[in-house]
């Protein structure tokens, strides 16, 4: 297959940025998308060029480090695929495929396709953990948990953390991230102490990383790669607004 | 000599002893030591959270944009535990045994049942972490059964176990963030250890987006950088997965042990053409009800299902009548290894067999039917519902499968191929996880320590996690004990300063070759010369060829690899280059190790030490140590042995015939 890519270039996070347009071919449809950037980026190496920089590593669908928006949809066509794992017998000889980079405020480019996503990272410093300390654990087994629970928390916990739905969402919320975490922690007996003050602090933390507020969309649900679902986001509004109601001070 | 400081008296009491009479260190003196943790992995993650949590001031480092993409995130089946949930008689006692025969006789047996002991407490610390563990209806924790075993003792969260476990442990350190115990650093790569008077006082590392180095002062450092299975360039593991960290340790004068036992896995999705990057593992668990075959005919190029029965060679079945398709990992990968090379393979590459399920779908589908009580049910409704059972295992696996490939799993037989998995060697370290430079540990996939030549499903977690919330919290501590008095180095003492020369002297002369050929260009060409010569089988022909094959290799590299851009900004090329580097040298010491070992032991196959029917073959009577190497310069490496005795598991031959 013969292809042209568009592909958003920018130094770093000072630089204006631009989209360049690439001309691959020889695509094999085995590849898969990212193997496409490498066969691309061995090319710009050999012509003395700069090879375009994108945020990688276990490249089978779980480390959560890939992030492109692909022709308008964040990790492209596949749906509950992430970057790394969509392949190129997705598209056909001749096509156009516009790559970007995750675009929100609270994640700025640092290069070409990659972007910093700390913002998260601070959200679970906020209160995403059960304040447990190494060591005084109880039998794992002394507390029996409900299966529809365990395996609701379950669910939650997929979360792998790419930030598809803030680049998917057209306010550049962070909700479905966040109300992952709290749902799963949410929904286990272990994590019921610290609840009210989990909601407020992780909720707090989004808005001051300057994430949008959501509007029930729901692009981040059809967006996400491991098929989070919107009810988390519905869970953590009971959470957030039943601590608000019933929190001292 | 080296001495491993097993506690004395018996097995069962040496670690409960140990803890006992090790040395303390008071809260108000935690307070002023400070620990540098390299890798935030299950083992860096908890052993960050455990000793943040004791009062120590924690600085952690990972190369990636956030702690969470470490690459234990990407285990998949499961984590052992010496629990007895299932009252099907494991113990503490049952797992060490399991483990050190496992390994093939070549781990080290206090280690071990240290590592069985503690087991069972990861599993009550995940649980109170919020790990969504699977659970049965009666609320109470699942289990299933792995590969060399015969009790159900892995605990798993779907076929994401390993995600689960290092959220819980990455949620248990950004709690220690948050607090201000621990200082984290990510998209920072550790570049060398800094030492002075022989003991490691902190390391020189690089902020990878502004490309500066930077001197991080520590009264102990501790690797927990995880193994080196990308030294084969194609392997299961994460693109960024590197030996640097420990390759610059062992520099630094840390022996790395048994660095050619590596773990090849036999059912990984097969390279399906030159641009292939990395390698997928298709679960184990695929082989209890798949059967293994390739044709019978030379080079056939018939469709799987145009092959009629008389003509497919269960090849496994055929050699291994009571294991069948369940022999140990090592075995199964070596009898593919050996029907594709004698020109039996198939898929476009010839490079693969078949993992058939059609008779398992026929199997459940004909269960269905006798369930529903239907005795006369058509062959298209037991294949429908033969084929509902297997979505119902299997489903996420098939469906990977399908994307990757193309291919429907269902209709026909999956395409598969052994894949380099895990690394079982690494930097040695002793009982107290502590290498041969004082106050420099390693934890986890980067030691050497508990897997011996082979290393059991399931348990790579285990230690991890082991090393990092219940071994180092005591260990460090004995150390440290004695360093209250130490003052924070400066990071003007001449000893960061040279440390730091001699990185950025690596860095500017990788930038100023300017040559021809990429970094993946050179990377490529020592996976395969590992691939070809050190990999499934090795002999000493082979090896020979590939020492000096490596040594053309890098001295080529130094002369000619090209790498763009400059070193003052965010630069992922000359990240790879300078671990390509180490790769290559790591490379040669692997081959050098397989030489000297002249048996057959676990992952490690020499053809000249097999027994006639190519079964692998151990040399007890001379090679029942671990082989430590010490660095003494370019290509120049000393074999010091440490001899592994067996006081309770007896060393037998394995046979699965």
């Amino acid at each position: 297959m013969k292809l042209t890519l568009k592909i958003w270039r920018q130094q770093n996070t000072k630089d204006k940025g631009k989209f360049e347009s690439y001309q691959v071919s020889d695509v094999s449809k085995d590849m898969s998308f990212l193997e496409l950037f490498d066969v691309l980026n061995e090319r710009l190496i050999n012509e003395g060029k700069d090879p375009v920089a994108f945020d990688h590593d276990c490249r089978e669908g779980i480390c959560g480090a890939c992030s492109m928006y692909i022709n308008g949809r964040a990790h492209g066509p596949w749906d509950e695929t992430t970057t790394c794992q969509l392949h190129m017998r997705a598209y056909n000889d001749g096509d156009t495929i516009v790559v970007e980079p995750w675009r929100a405020k609270a994640f700025p480019v640092i290069k070409d396709l990659t972007v910093d996503r700390s913002a998260f990272d601070r959200i679970i410093q906020a209160g995403g953990y059960i304040s447990v300390n190494t060591g005084n654990a109880v039998d794992a087994n002394a507390i029996p948990i409900d299966k529809f629970d365990a395996d609701n928390a379950f669910a939650a916990a997929a979360c792998i953390g790419c930030g598809a739905c803030v680049a998917a969402c057209k306010n550049s919320s962070a909700m479905l991230f966040t109300s992952a975490k709290v749902s799963q922690l949410a929904l286990l007996p272990q994590g019921h102490p610290e609840r009210k003050q989990r909601a407020m602090d992780m909720v707090a933390q989004m808005d001051k990383e300057g994430f949008g507020s959501c509007t029930n969309t729901g692009a981040c649900e059809a967006e996400c790669p491991k098929g989070i679902s919107l009810t988390n986001i519905a869970r953590l509004n009971r959470e957030f607004i039943g601590a608000g109601l019933t929190s001292e001070g | 000599m080296l001495n491993a400081k097993i506690p004395a008296g018996p097995m069962e009491a040496k670690w409960a002893d140990y803890k006992s009479h090790v040395k303390l260190v008071n809260p108000a003196n935690k307070r002023k030591l400070e620990v540098i943790i390299v890798g935030t992995g299950l083992a860096g993650a908890s052993a960050a959270a455990a000793l943040a949590e004791l009062g120590y001031k924690v600085k952690a480092f990972c190369f990636q944009d956030s702690a969470r993409r470490a690459h234990s995130i990407a285990a998949q089946g499961g984590i052992n535990a010496a629990k007895n949930y299932q009252n099907d008689g494991d113990s503490v006692f049952r797992l060490f045994y399991d483990t050190v025969k496992g390994g093939d006789y070549r781990a080290r047996e206090g280690n071990v049942y240290r590592l069985a002991e503690v087991s069972a407490s990861i599993i009550d610390q995940c649980v109170a972490q919020g790990v969504p563990f699977a659970r049965e209806y009666g609320g109470l924790l699942s289990n299933r059964s792995f590969g060399g075993t015969q009790v159900q003792r892995t605990f798993y969260a779907a076929g994401q176990t390993g995600q689960q476990l290092l959220l819980g442990a990455y949620s248990a350190l950004q709690r220690q963030v948050a607090l201000g115990n621990v200082k984290l650093y990510s998209r920072h790569e550790m570049l060398d250890v800094v030492t002075v008077d022989g003991k490691a006082r902190g390391i020189i590392a690089r902020d990878l987006i502004s490309g500066k180095l930077e001197r991080h002062f520590g009264h102990a450092v501790l690797l927990c950088t995880g193994g080196y299975g990308n030294v084969f360039y194609l392997s299961t593991n994460a693109m960024g997965s590197n030996v640097t960290a420990a390759w610059k340790a062992h520099k630094r004068g840390a022996y790395f042990g048994n660095p050619c036992f590596t773990q090849i896995h036999p059912t990984c999705i097969p390279v399906s053409g030159d641009h292939q990057s990395k390698l997928t593992l298709m679960s184990e668990s695929l082989r209890n009800d798949g059967r293994i075959w390739v044709p019978k005919k030379k080079d056939d190029n018939r469709k799987a299902v145009d092959i009629p029965e008389e003509e497919r060679d269960y090849y496994l079945e055929r050699r291994y009548p009571a294991f069948g398709n369940l022999v140990p990992r090592d075995v199964a990968s070596r009898a593919a290894k050996e029907r594709c090379d004698a020109g039996y393979g198939v898929g476009t590459s010839k490079m693969a067999v078949y993992l058939d399920y059609a008779e398992a779908i026929v199997r459940y589908g004909q269960i269905e039917a006798s369930k529903k009580g239907l005795d006369h049910a058509s062959e298209e409704e037991i294949i429908k519902w033969g084929k509902a059972v297997v979505a119902e295992k299997y489903g996420n696996l098939f469906d990977m499968y399908a994307k990757i490939t193309g291919e429907n799993p269902y209709e026909m037989p999956m395409r598969i191929y052994p894949a380099v998995h895990y690394t079982m060697g690494g930097l040695w370290v002793d009982y107290e996880l502590m290498t041969t430079v004082p106050g420099l540990y390693a934890l986890g996939e980067a030691n050497f320590s508990d897997h011996g030549a082979n290393r059991l499903g399931a348990s790579a977690l285990m230690q991890g996690l082991a090393d990092g919330y219940f071994v180092i919290p005591y260990t460090v501590g004995n150390y440290l004990a004695d360093e209250i008095h130490t003052k924070p180095i400066p990071l003007d003492h001449p000893a960061f300063v040279e440390t730091e020369k001699a990185v950025q002297a690596q860095l500017d002369t990788l930038m100023n070759i300017k040559g021809e050929h990429s970094v993946d260009h050179f990377h490529k060409a020592l996976g395969k010369i590992m691939w070809d010569k050190c990999g499934m089988a090795r002999n000493e022909a082979g090896l020979k060829e590939a020492i000096v094959e490596i040594q053309a290799l890098k001295a080529e590299f130094w002369k000619n690899v090209r790498i763009p851009g400059s070193q003052d900004e965010f630069n992922p090329e000359l990240e790879k280059a300078g671990r390509v580097a180490d790769f290559i040298e790591l490379g040669e010491l692997m081959c050098m190790d397989a030489l000297q070992r002249r048996e057959s032991c676990g992952g490690h196959f020499r053809e000249e030490s097999q027994e006639d029917g190519g079964e692998a073959l151990r040399d007890d009577a001379n090679f029942q140590f671990v082989a430590a190497w010490e660095y003494k310069g370019p290509s120049s490496f000393e074999l010091h042995k440490e001899h592994l005795d067996f006081e309770i598991v007896k060393p037998t031959q394995r046979n699965y015939k």
